[in-house]
C-alpha cells in the first residue's frame, strides 16, 4: 500500500497517477478538513486516513510531520507521495526527519522496484538528477512537471473508506504554528500578467526602468527584473523573475538587458514567447529567445513606445490619454 | 543573541551548467564558487540581529577545505566566527549533511553558550533538497519555520512571515529556534574592504565529524532536452521597433 498526502479537498492528479503506477493499492492522508472521499475514489484511492487532533487546528509543520510519521509507523506503507508544494515538501521533510527516513524532493519521474529509481528536477529544471532511493518506506515529493504514467482506468467509482487517526501529540510538537493568515498582496501582478517587460543589468539604474514601466503600461503588462537589478537596489525583490524570485508563464516575456543566467532563465522559460533586447548578440538570453533585437534597450524601447502610440493614433484617432501609465 | 548560520559552497553557474564527462558531477574547472542567494540573506539577517540585540554570529560550512572561501565571505559581511565541518566525503546526501551539522553544533556548544537561533537557506542553490534545516532542527529538538521572508524579535521569541500557496502565514516561535530563510528577506550587503581584510586573517575552527550515509544516492546528472526553435533576429537598434511591434501585434498584445 502506498500513501498520498492530500492538502486540499481535491487530490493532486499527478500524485495519484504516479502512486498507482508504483503500487496497486493507494490510500490517502488528509488533515482536519473533509477529505472528499468521492473525489479520491475517482482517482483510485480506496481509503483515506483523516488525521484529527486539537493541537493541529492551526497549521503546524512539526505537528503535521509527527502525525504523519506516527501514521507511517502504524500502516507501514511502501512509500508516501506528496505534491512538491510549500506544505507538501515541509510535511514530508518533518516526517522523514522524525522517522529517520530519506526523502527525495521535486521528482519528475519514479520507477518502482528496490531501490526506487527516480529523476529529480534541480535548480528549477536546469539540471536533472538520476538517483536511487533505498528505504523501508520511501518518501517522495512530486514536481508539477512530473511525467505522469498512464495508470489505466481508475477503480470502480464509489468506495473510499474514511478512517480517523488520532496521533499522540504534545504541545512541544506545535511550538511553530500559524498564528495569522492573510491573502498574498505582493507580487501577484507579476505572477499573473500576460505581458511582462523585464530589465536587468543593461537598464543601468532605478530611473532607467521608467521606459519599461511606460511600455508595460501600454501593453497592459507588469514590470519584472533580474537578480542583478534587485541586488543593486534598483527594484524590489517582489519584481524579481527567477528561481529565487517569481516563476512566471506569461504570453509574452520581453527580456531587456538581461544576459540570461540559469537562475533567471528558469523563472521565465515557461513564457509562450520570449523576446530579447540586448547589445550582446552572444548573450544566452538572445540565443534562447524566440525573437531578438540586437541593440541598446534605451534606444529600442522608446522607439517601440513611439511605434505603438503612432499605430494606435492611426486606428483610434488622436486621443490616447487612457493608454498612459 | 548567539546565531549560527549554515552556508554551502556551490558552483556559481552562468548561462549553462557544464557537466563532467561521466555525468557524475558539475564540471567546475571553469566556474567560480559562491554561497546560495537564500544563505546570503541568512548571513545578512544574522549580522543585523546581532547588531541590534548583541551577541555573535557563527558561520558554518560542511565540505572540503575550499569551503573556507565561502565562510570568509560571510565573515567579511560581518559574521564573527567561522567553522569548517570536515565530514570526510565530497558531496554527502541530505541526511549525512544534516547529521554532520547536528554533530558539529553539539561539539561547538559543548561547555559553551548554546545557540539561540540557527539560520539556514530555504534550500541549497545546487542540489535543493529542501530538508537539511528541518533535519538539523529535529535532531537538536528546535522548532523551525521554512521559507521565511520576514523575521523579527518579538518578546522572548520570534515572529516570522512566509508565503505559502496563495496566502501569507505568520508564525510565533519561542527561542531557541531555527529558520530556513528565502531571498527577499533583506538586501544583503557587499562586504566592506575592512571586513574583507579582517576575514582574510580570521582563524577558522575545523570540526571533524563522521555522519552516517543516508538512503538517497545520486547516480548521475544530465541536461534536460532543449526543444526551443532557433532565435529569429528582428533587427538592430531603434530601427527594429516596427518589426517587434509587428510580432507583438501578431501575438495579440498591442
Amino acid at each position: 500500500m502506498l500513501l498520498t498526502v492530500v492538502e486540499d479537498r481535491e487530490p493532486t492528479p499527478e500524485v495519484c497517477a504516479l502512486a498507482r503506477s508504483l503500487d496497486p493499492v493507494v490510500e490517502a492522508v488528509a488533515y482536519g478538513a473533509d477529505p472528499g472521499p468521492r473525489e479520491l475514489a475517482r482517482w483510485g484511492v480506496t481509503a483515506v486516513h483523516r488525521i484529527r487532533h486539537e493541537l493541529l487546528d492551526a497549521y503546524a509543520p512539526e505537528g503535521y510531520g509527527e502525525a504523519l510519521a506516527q501514521l507511517v509507523a502504524r500502516l507501514r506503507p511502501s512509500g508516501v507521495l506528496a505534491a512538491a508544494t510549500e506544505h507538501g515538501t515541509e510535511i514530508l521533510a518533518h516526517a522523514a526527519a522524525r522517522a529517520g527516513l530519506p526523502l527525495a524532493t521535486d521528482c519528475v519521474s519514479v520507477t518502482g522496484g528496490d531501490p526506487w529509481r527516480l529523476v529529480r528536477s534541480r535548480g528549477g529544471g536546469m539540471l536533472l538528477e538520476e538517483a536511487e532511493l533505498a528505504a523501508p518506506v520511501k518518501l517522495v515529493t512530486v514536481a508539477p512537471a512530473a511525467a505522469v504514467p498512464a495508470a489505466g482506468p481508475p477503480h470502480a467509482v464509489g468506495e473510499c473508506a474514511v478512517a480517523e487517526f488520532v496521533p499522540e501529540l504534545e504541545p512541544r510538537h506545535v511550538r511553530a504554528r500559524v498564528v495569522e493568515r492573510a491573502a498574498r498582496t505582493e507580487g501577484t501582478g507579476l505572477a499573473t500578467a500576460s505581458v511582462v517587460v523585464s530589465g536587468g543589468r543593461g537598464v543601468g539604474s532605478a530611473e532607467g526602468y521608467a521606459v519599461l514601466e511606460e511600455l508595460a503600461g501600454l501593453l497592459g503588462g507588469a514590470v519584472g527584473c533580474s537578480r542583478v537589478a534587485t541586488g543593486n537596489g534598483w527594484r524590489p525583490h517582489r519584481d524579481q523573475v527567477g528561481l529565487t524570485g517569481t516563476r512566471i508563464a506569461p504570453e509574452v516575456y520581453l527580456a531587456c538587458g538581461i544576459s540570461g543566467a540559469t537562475q533567471h532563465w528558469v523563472g521565465c522559460m515557461d513564457a509562450r514567447t520570449i523576446i530579447a533586447v540586448n547589445t550582446d548578440p552572444d548573450a544566452a538570453m538572445v540565443a534562447r529567445a524566440d525573437y531578438a533585437v540586437i541593440g541598446d534597450l534605451h534606444e529600442v524601447l522608446p522607439a517601440m513606445v513611439a511605434e505603438i502610440r503612432a499605430r494606435r493614433s492611426v486606428h483610434s484617432g488622436p486621443v490616447v490619454s487612457e493608454e498612459r501609465g | 543573541m548567539e546565531v549560527l548560520v549554515c552556508v554551502k559552497r556551490v558552483p556559481a553557474a552562468g548561462a549553462r551548467v557544464p557537466l563532467t564527462g561521466d555525468g557524475r558531477d558539475i564540471d567546475t574547472r571553469h566556474l567560480g564558487f559562491t554561497i546560495g542567494p537564500h544563505e546570503e540573506c541568512a548571513v545578512e539577517e544574522a549580522v543585523r540581529l546581532v547588531a541590534a540585540h548583541g551577541g555573535r554570529v557563527t558561520v558554518l560550512a560542511v565540505g572540503p577545505a575550499e569551503c573556507a572561501e565561502q565562510v570568509r565571505y560571510a565573515l567579511a559581511m560581518g559574521a564573527d566566527r567561522g567553522v569548517l565541518v570536515d565530514a570526510g566525503r565530497s558531496d554527502p546526501d541530505p541526511e549525512a549533511t544534516a547529521g554532520a551539522i547536528t554533530q558539529a553544533v553539539r561539539t561547538l556548544t559543548g561547555g559553551e553558550e548554546p545557540f539561540d537561533l540557527l539560520l539556514f537557506g530555504d534550500c541549497s542553490a545546487d542540489a535543493g533538497h529542501h530538508q537539511v534545516g528541518i533535519r538539523v532542527a529535529t535532531g537538536l529538538g528546535l522548532p523551525i519555520v521554512s521559507g521565511v521572508k520576514a523575521l523579527e524579535v518579538a518578546g522572548d521569541g520570534l515572529r516570522m512571515r512566509r508565503e505559502a500557496g496563495d496566502g501569507v502565514e505568520v508564525y510565533r516561535v519561542p527561542l531557541p529556534a531555527a529558520a530556513a530563510v528565502r531571498e527577499g528577506l533583506n538586501l544583503p550587503r557587499y562586504p566592506s574592504l575592512p571586513g574583507r581584510l579582517r576575514a582574510r586573517k580570521a582563524e577558522l575552527r575545523t570540526v571533524a565529524v563522521e555522519p552516517e550515509p543516508g538512503g538517497l544516492r545520486t547516480v548521475r546528472l544530465r541536461q534536460p532536452a532543449d526543444d526551443r526553435a532557433a532565435v529569429v533576429v528582428l533587427g538592430h537598434g531603434a530601427a527594429a521597433a516596427p518589426a517587434v511591434v509587428d510580432v507583438l501585434d501578431e501575438l495579440g498584445v498591442v
